[in-house]
């Protein structure tokens, strides 16, 4: 896997004081861009990614040779239309795609591990905010992002509210549920209970986490979908095999699901980084840096909000996302909200879903029609 | 556009901040958008509707009435718009407070109860009326508390709340409805409109 050739890095030489106390400079913030920047430069959307996500958003991701993670709404013609708009896309800082995170080297040219400063959802942002500048984009058309990515595109537009035109952030909340840092810390878990992990200091492919990891993952990977979605695709069906074997093996089609997402996880993806960017999942609590309220997040934002949400996403449920909407519509802003109807769970944002890609096409190009 | 849709839009001054309850197609939003320069929102039950109005560039917000007014401050709109829909809600009395709490000013259409057509249909044929205002049979209406031009007339009038314009329409013909005329109106309009403020 060389990574290095393929991924185009920014250096921020200024420096950014973390929430954490920290500060960091001169680190590298690994991007991918789609698309091209008009000459009014009014056409770039910053799109954030997932906790399991990174910067190559459609096509084939030339690290993995997999598909990119938002395929079915990034490319030309699609709901974010390459033809039309530039895509910008970051891997977030705590990340392993290139970005500065914990399997990069401090300056005593050790690998950071755990000594990798803490980073929230707010240092991802203030990091990602200097790709701007690069870009020489004065205003965004777009923030937009699914999960974790919309969690960034609200604190985002309330760190700079004047620096997007929309906002689209999609089946995503304003603080991090119990429930959503139960299931974060049930994969930490996993992850440093495998004594591969060593406090993570491991160093070499061969002995790292990687079951605790896989683990991490497959837990994970069933919170994104729904009860009637995993049994209307696995139901009990077993797994080639005619009867039960009265083992351990993976009788059932859903265990082979799982254990393969868990293996083919482990070899793109780095534990570190996954208890980093669990752990700034669980501190984001945008109302809390507004003394509570989170109409305040909003009040500095002229920005037209378009927040979309699924029937069968129970791990960032329609209520959480309403809650954003009820916020905004108390301090008057411009919000619309719609709730799609799909079985496929809090996964729907990345799957084909017809009805959401619409409304995301729809919602885009009818306000950039209107700049 | 029906006719309907011209009268509330002649009601509403340009520039103004209009919310639409049970905006359905955007149909009437568009207009104000387009013509008056009206800064508007739509709140709508139906997803296939809010798409519909999401293709039209319109903001809308995928709601129920019932619930999802109170999230709106006091008086945060110039008008809010509620077109034939009253009738349909568990609670009429709780919206229509509602919209008078949202709204500086309201708007609100009923089809009328006590057109004649009704009358006739109920009196003669002895089911339960369909008309061009009330197309559905009873078994599948939404329509839970139907009322007539004089019920509302005269349940506005008993809670306090000025009305500033009411009018009756009957197919293209608009005509203002007051005290004396009252029971006139009451017979001969299919629909009624009110512009009212608390």
């Amino acid at each position: 896997m060389n990574t290095e050739k393929n991924i185009k890095t920014l250096i921020v030489k200024k420096p950014l004081k973390l929430d954490c106390g920290k500060t960091i400079k001169d680190f590298p913030i690994a991007y991918e861009t789609y698309g091209s920047l008009n000459s009014k430069k009014d056409n770039a959307i910053l799109v954030f990614h997932a906790l399991t996500g990174d910067q190559f958003v459609t096509g084939i991701n030339p690290v993995t040779n997999k598909e990119g993670w938002w395929s079915y709404a990034v490319g030309p013609d699609k709901a974010i239309d390459t033809n039309k708009y530039f895509v910008i896309c970051s891997n977030v800082i705590g990340g392993c795609m290139g970005s500065y995170g914990p399997n990069h080297k401090d300056p005593d040219q050790k690998i950071f591990g755990t000594n990798f400063p803490v980073i929230t959802i707010n240092d991802m942002v203030n990091a990602q905010y200097n790709l701007l500048d690069h870009f020489g984009v004065d205003k965004l058309f777009s923030i937009t992002g699914g999960s974790m990515g919309g969690m960034q595109v609200l604190q985002f537009i309330s760190n700079f509210p004047d620096k997007s035109k929309t906002v689209i952030p999609i089946a995503t909340t304003s603080s991090h549920s119990a429930q959503n840092i139960a299931f974060n810390e049930l994969g930490r878990q996993a992850i440093t209970a495998d004594s591969n992990w060593k406090d993570g200091n491991y160093t070499s492919n061969e002995t790292n986490p990687g079951k605790g990891l896989a683990v991490a993952r497959m837990a994970a990977h069933i919170t994104y979908l729904s009860k009637k979605g995993l049994q209307e695709k696995f139901g009990r069906k077993l797994q080639e095999r005619e009867d039960l074997k009265f083992g351990f093996d993976a009788d059932f089609q859903i265990e082979s699901y799982l254990r393969y997402q868990g293996s083919v996880f482990v070899d793109r993806f780095d534990a570190n980084s996954y208890l980093y960017i669990t752990r700034a999942m669980d501190y984001f609590d945008l109302a809390k840096q507004f003394n509570g309220n989170l109409s305040e997040a909003f009040i500095n934002t002229n920005a037209k909000f378009f927040i979309i949400s699924f029937t069968s996403d129970w791990l960032y449920p329609t209520q959480e996302n309403k809650d954003i909407v009820i916020a905004l519509n108390s301090i008057g802003a411009d919000v619309g909200f719609v709730e799609i109807e799909s079985d496929k769970g809090h996964d729907s944002f990345l799957l084909n879903v017809p009805d959401f890609l619409s409304a995301l096409k729809n919602f885009l190009d009818k306000s950039y029609e209107e700049n | 556009m029906k006719n309907e849709f011209q009268v509330i839009a002649d009601l509403i001054e340009k520039d103004k901040k209009v919310l639409d309850v049970g905006c359905a197609d955007g149909t009437l939003m568009k207009f104000l958008k387009d013509n008056k320069n009206i800064n508007i929102r739509g709140l709508e039950i139906s997803k296939e509707k809010v798409q519909e109005c999401i293709a039209k560039g319109l903001t809308v917000i995928e709601g129920n009435a019932e619930k999802d007014l109170k999230q709106f401050p006091d008086k945060s709109f110039d008008y809010v718009v509620l077109s034939q829909t009253l009738q349909a809600f568990l609670n009429p009395e709780l919206v229509l407070n509602e919209l008078l709490r949202v709204g500086k000013k309201a708007i609100v259409t009923i089809p009328n109860f006590g057109y004649w057509k009704v009358r006739f249909h109920l009196l003669f044929k002895g089911t339960m009326p369909i008309t061009k205002t009330l197309p559905d049979e009873w078994y599948n209406t939404p329509n839970l508390h139907m009322c007539t031009i004089k019920d509302f007339f005269h349940f506005v009038k008993s809670k306090d709340i000025k009305i500033f314009k009411s009018l009756a329409l009957n197919n293209l013909n608009k005509s203002t409805i007051n005290q004396s005329n009252l029971g006139v109106k009451n017979l001969f309009a299919d629909l009624g409109i009110f512009l009212i403020e608390k």
